[in-house]
């Protein structure tokens, strides 16, 4: 990195007015767009005072929505998670014919519209859907209940925990797994003892950013769950109903919750990324899918 | 090339696939069959129907202006980050990835609020004659905000890694610092920026919760196609639910393409040594 610093000739940009200038307009427009929307949900929140607030949160169909959210997120990021190592340990480990096909689609649902996602979970579980008439003589319940909710999810999460993953095995490469195998170790005590403790920051940075879109997630969810208060309603989409209902301040003493969860989320990511996760990455971030195209066969 | 087999690959490739298969294909692929379960007269009186290419109207341009504005606003805020240090530098740094911290409800319920005519920033707009919340502008509004970390994030690192002595050739031979942006700084930031350009607009094209809160949506106004979709189903019009989505699903999959053109291109601007 070049810092422009003491003594160094001027740099494009460094001239005082024009400097200044840019600065002032970048942080005026971060602190109208960025900063604003943050500080608005915070005193909407607590708007009618601290009671309000409290029995907001207090009030049990909130408790409720809280309590789907947290079930959903200790399924859905798990389930994930053992996906996203699972992935990218076959896609980075081992060379097979249409590896390149399988990276796209798993990158897929990051370009898919959260209501295409709904809408097509619609077609395979509803009643219209493939398997709905089915699942309904069965008396399976998985639309407008917990399973559909989870399902949904996991979709708009799939890529989340192997596309941090990904990059980073690829680059650091096969050898140590392979010491370690012609040594003795099984493949279990390898990815254990040789692979995690290399991929570890990486993998909780993954890890971070699936469990704030499961939680956060709205489009998708609000198709399948069918919103019953009380029953199938996440905090995304109580907050919706909230400030449907005229309840301007329950609805943002909700999304209070979720605001604080970005915070978290955000000093965590800061914090991961001291320890290399994430950002080292990037370029071939990137990449995306074509970043997965390692030693070329003949 | 020699290469020893490491184990485990019928089992990691095993779940994979299944996964992959359940949670991805299967979906997706459900709903191409309902849309194409329709016949191609049907399909096409839906999706060409004035509601539908209203709505396209709204989202195509909404996006397109949200994404313009990011342009200047995202290599701006790239440009500050890297170039300049301010106090607060590292907090701004951290904030650029609010938009995606931050769940789209939250965001919407906050944009809203911020921008209707009694809020903080409507309340002034409106004594000027500008109305943000429940309008085209408002669509904007929360697209920019749901999508300004892509420009932001794949211009950083290119910015990064820029060789001052490109900047210094300029300077000894006399150019303006203007000239220098234009003709030396411009062109190799160009394909990071299209590939930011790019992802912002898909995700502009598909963002749904962040926008209904402050749209509005009125047919043929301000209904993005993401809501009339949702509409259509909530209307138990499943066949035309399928079909307005697999026009969002096909137009997902040519962004995905061109994305990963301009990635691809960047990549190579980007790639050490």
């Amino acid at each position: 990195m070049a810092h422009p610093g003491k003594g160094k000739p001027p740099r494009v940009g460094d001239n005082p007015v024009f400097r200044r200038t840019l600065l002032a307009f970048v942080l005026v427009l971060v602190a109208l767009m960025i900063v604003a929307p943050l500080v608005v949900i915070a005193v909407e929140a607590f708007s009618r005072g601290v009671g309000y607030f409290a029995a907001s949160i207090a009030d049990p169909d909130t408790r409720h929505a809280i309590l789907l959210t947290v079930v959903t997120a200790l399924i859905a990021v798990p389930v994930n998670t053992a996906f996203g190592v699972a992935a990218a340990w076959a896609i980075t480990k081992h060379d097979f014919r249409g590896k390149r096909l399988l990276t796209v689609v798993i990158e897929l649902p990051f370009s898919v519209s959260p209501i295409v996602a709904g809408v097509s979970y619609l077609f395979v579980y509803g009643l219209q859907g493939l398997f709905g008439p089915a699942l309904q003589s069965a008396e399976i319940k998985i639309l407008f209940a917990l399973p559909g909710i989870v399902l949904a999810s996991m979709f708009v999460t799939a890529p989340f925990v192997a596309r941090e993953l990904i990059p980073l095995m690829q680059a650091q490469g096969r050898d140590l797994e392979e010491a370690a195998t012609s040594l003795g170790a099984s493949g279990w005590r390898t990815f254990v003892s040789v692979t995690l403790p290399n991929i570890k920051w990486a993998l909780l940075y993954g890890v971070v950013l699936c469990n704030s879109r499961v939680m956060g997630e709205f489009g998708a969810v609000s198709v399948v769950s069918g919103n019953i208060r009380g029953q199938t309603n996440t905090l995304p989409l109580h907050i919706e109903l909230l400030y449907h209902d005229y309840n301007a301040a329950g609805s943002f003493a909700a999304a209070s919750i979720l605001a604080g969860l970005a915070i978290v989320t955000l000093i965590a990511k800061v914090a991961l990324e001291r320890q290399g996760a994430g950002r080292v990455q990037r370029p071939s971030q990137l990449a995306g899918a074509d970043s997965i195209t390692p030693e070329v066969k003949p | 090339m020699r290469r020893r087999v490491l184990p485990g690959l019928p089992l990691a490739l095993g779940i994979t696939l299944v996964y992959v298969a359940i949670i991805v294909v299967l979906p997706l692929a459900a709903l191409v069959f309902k849309a194409a379960s329709l016949g191609p007269e049907d399909y096409w009186r839906i999706v060409s129907s004035d509601r539908a290419v209203a709505s396209y109207r709204v989202t195509v341009l909404c996006a397109l202006a949200a994404t313009a504005f990011n342009l200047v606003f995202g290599l701006s805020l790239a440009w500050v980050l890297v170039r300049y240090r301010f106090p607060g530098r590292r907090l701004v740094d951290a904030l650029v990835d609010l938009p995606f911290a931050l769940p789209t409800a939250v965001a919407g319920i906050a944009l809203t609020t911020l921008f209707a005519t009694n809020g903080w920033f409507g309340g002034p707009l409106s004594l000027l004659g500008i109305k943000v919340a429940y309008t085209p502008l408002g669509i904007m509004v929360a697209m920019s905000f749901t999508s300004i970390p892509f420009i932001v994030r794949t211009v950083q690192p290119v910015l990064e890694e820029l060789d001052p002595a490109l900047e210094e050739a300029g300077q000894t031979l006399g150019a303006s610092d203007l000239s220098i942006f234009t003709g030396v700084i411009l062109p190799l930031l160009a394909p990071a920026l299209l590939a930011g350009v790019s992802l912002s607009f898909a995700r502009s094209l598909g963002e749904f919760g962040a926008i209904i809160f402050i749209a509005g949506n009125q047919p043929f106004s301000t209904e993005i196609t993401a809501l009339l979709a949702f509409i259509r189903l909530e209307e138990y019009d499943y066949p035309a639910s399928a079909a307005i989505a697999s026009v969002m699903l096909l137009t997902a999959f040519v962004m995905l393409a061109v994305t990963n053109l301009m990635q691809a291109r960047a990549l190579r601007y980007t790639a050490r040594g």
